[in-house]
């Protein structure tokens, strides 16, 4: 298992610990958290939700984007306690039972992946999408939109289209009342 | 990071008394540089006040004929409100030329203005509007608060309420952004209006290019004044050895770009107009 690159072990005698309560995939969370907790050292490390990724250092990549109550956030630019009475969205929350979600869905048959790793940050940015600018993407809006979320492999052309497709899927399936 | 304690006040003055209590204290507001800051430990505050809960720091209204819009008002909330977008378009574009989407849910006019980064948007615009930003204490005029690189007038237990813009006259703002980071390599803010007699008057902000942060560029304002074209512009040069020169770009990169900004800006309105 990846760990994140965040983690910092150092100066532990000062550090301040709080408790938090929030609401992550649908489900509470109450723990108590060194202050200086990112949310993606959260959700990874101590909530094992590995999905969201860690790319870069400098807030830059969105490979860690998940919503803070529905917004998209970067998960690497949020301390655990800003997020406490929250609630949290990752990629593991995303699917119903055995159905993937329709932005999931899109990505998947528009191959909008190859590695994977930006992919759980893109479809979490494509859903935010939606919520500003609904459901009729077009091609410039998705491009513009994606400015803070890097793919090392697949050159954006499948995760536009995956992300228009799922746009217009999102009005159509039941998985998005579910799950936003 | 460095260990520090967190706060969350839920009002105003609470935040301010935290901030007075200890002596290392930070306001936090969306954490888009300051967490960065920490993560780096170019930072080490004792105490983050964190100003999410402080309810009165996040309205947008139209007052006296200047649209208020308070330090936590993120740049989402600022690039969408129709009050913004009606009464000062100039500044709900620039709001939404900010970093990238997941930042704008974040960041914060306020969190911007007292970190004051050589290459941020919103200090352009306070500069070529004319904006009053008003703190816990007093009301500090635009052209007085940004003092250099990442310096403002703030005193450490200081936090910027809201922003006051006047209202009238016509904007535009041009930014060319780094392809990485989105910040500016330049970014031109015009604004063009009648002054306190009536006479014509233009001012002009040039954000990302100065060495010595967001400035004021005052030829290009007297050429403005007397022929409010590009054309105006072209004869016009910066100092390359004033601009800012890294990896991104040489000063005299920067002094041309920031020339070009400023002829967007001017075309923009002149077409609109
Ligand atoms: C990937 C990325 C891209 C970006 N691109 C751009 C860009 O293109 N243009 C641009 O302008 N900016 C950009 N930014 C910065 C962004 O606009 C931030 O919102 C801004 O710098 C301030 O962040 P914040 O509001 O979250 O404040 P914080 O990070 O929480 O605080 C910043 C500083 O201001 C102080 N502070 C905060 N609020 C107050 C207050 N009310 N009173 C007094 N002091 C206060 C804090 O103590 C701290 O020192 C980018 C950031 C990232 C991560
Ligand atoms: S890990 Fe958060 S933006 Fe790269
Ligand atoms: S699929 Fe590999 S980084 Fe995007």
């Amino acid at each position: 298992m990846q760990d994140s690159s965040f983690r910092d072990s150092s100066l532990q005698e000062d550090s301040v610990s709080k408790a938090i309560a929030l609401t992550v995939n649908g489900s509470p969370v109450s723990t108590t958290v060194d202050v200086r907790t990112l949310l993606v050292q959260l959700l990874r490390d101590q909530l094992a939700l590995t999905g969201t990724h860690v790319g870069c250092d400098t807030s830059q990549c969105g490979a860690c984007t998940v919503h803070v109550d529905g917004e998209a956030v970067k998960a690497c630019a949020v301390l655990a306690v800003q997020a406490d009475g929250g609630e949290v969205l990752t990629i593991e929350g995303l699917a119903r039972g055995g159905a993937l979600h329709p932005m999931q869905d899109a990505f998947r048959e528009h191959h909008g992946l190859q590695c994977g790793f930006c992919t759980p940050g893109m479809i979490l940015a494509g859903m935010d999408m939606v919520r500003r600018h609904g459901h009729e993407l077009d091609e410039r809006t998705v491009r513009t939109e994606l400015e803070g979320n890097i793919c090392r492999c697949t050159g954006y052309h499948n995760i536009v289209r995956a992300i228009i497709a799922g746009a217009r899927a999102m009005a159509a399936g039941p998985a998005v009342a579910a799950a936003e | 990071m460095f260990a520090f304690a967190y706060h969350r006040p839920r009002s105003l003055a609470d935040a301010v008394g935290l901030l007075g209590a200890h002596e290392e204290a930070k306001p936090l507001a969306g954490g888009q540089t300051l967490i960065a800051t920490l993560k780096q430990r170019l930072a080490a505050p004792g105490d983050l006040v964190d100003l999410a809960a402080v309810p009165e720091l996040r309205a947008i209204a139209l007052e006296d004929g200047r649209l208020v819009v308070g330090a936590m008002a993120r740049h989402a909330d600022v690039a969408a409100s129709p009050l913004v977008r009606a009464s000062l378009p100039a500044l709900a574009a620039l709001a939404g030329l900010i970093g990238d989407p997941a930042v704008r849910n974040r960041g914060t006019l306020g969190g911007s203005l007292a970190n004051n980064d050589p290459s941020a948007d919103y200090p352009a615009a306070c500069l070529a509007l004319a904006a009053t930003i008003v703190t816990n204490r007093r009301e500090i005029a635009a052209a007085d608060f940004f003092t250099g690189l990442f310096e403002t007038v703030l005193e450490p237990d200081e936090i910027v309420v809201r922003v006051m813009f006047p209202l009238g006259g016509e904007g535009a703002y041009a930014k060319f952004p780094n392809p990485a980071s989105r910040y500016a390599m330049a970014g031109v803010f015009v604004w063009r209006g009648a002054g306190g007699s009536g006479e014509e008057l233009v001012r002009v902000a040039v954000t990302g290019a100065g060495q010595g942060g967001v400035f004021r560029w005052a030829e290009a304002e007297a050429a403005l004044a007397a022929d409010f074209s590009a054309a105006a512009l072209e004869p016009l040069g910066l100092p390359a050895e004033d601009m800012i020169e890294d990896i991104h770009g040489s000063g005299a990169y920067r002094a041309h770009l920031a020339g070009v900004m400023a002829r967007r800006a001017v075309t923009r309105m002149a077409g609109a107009g």
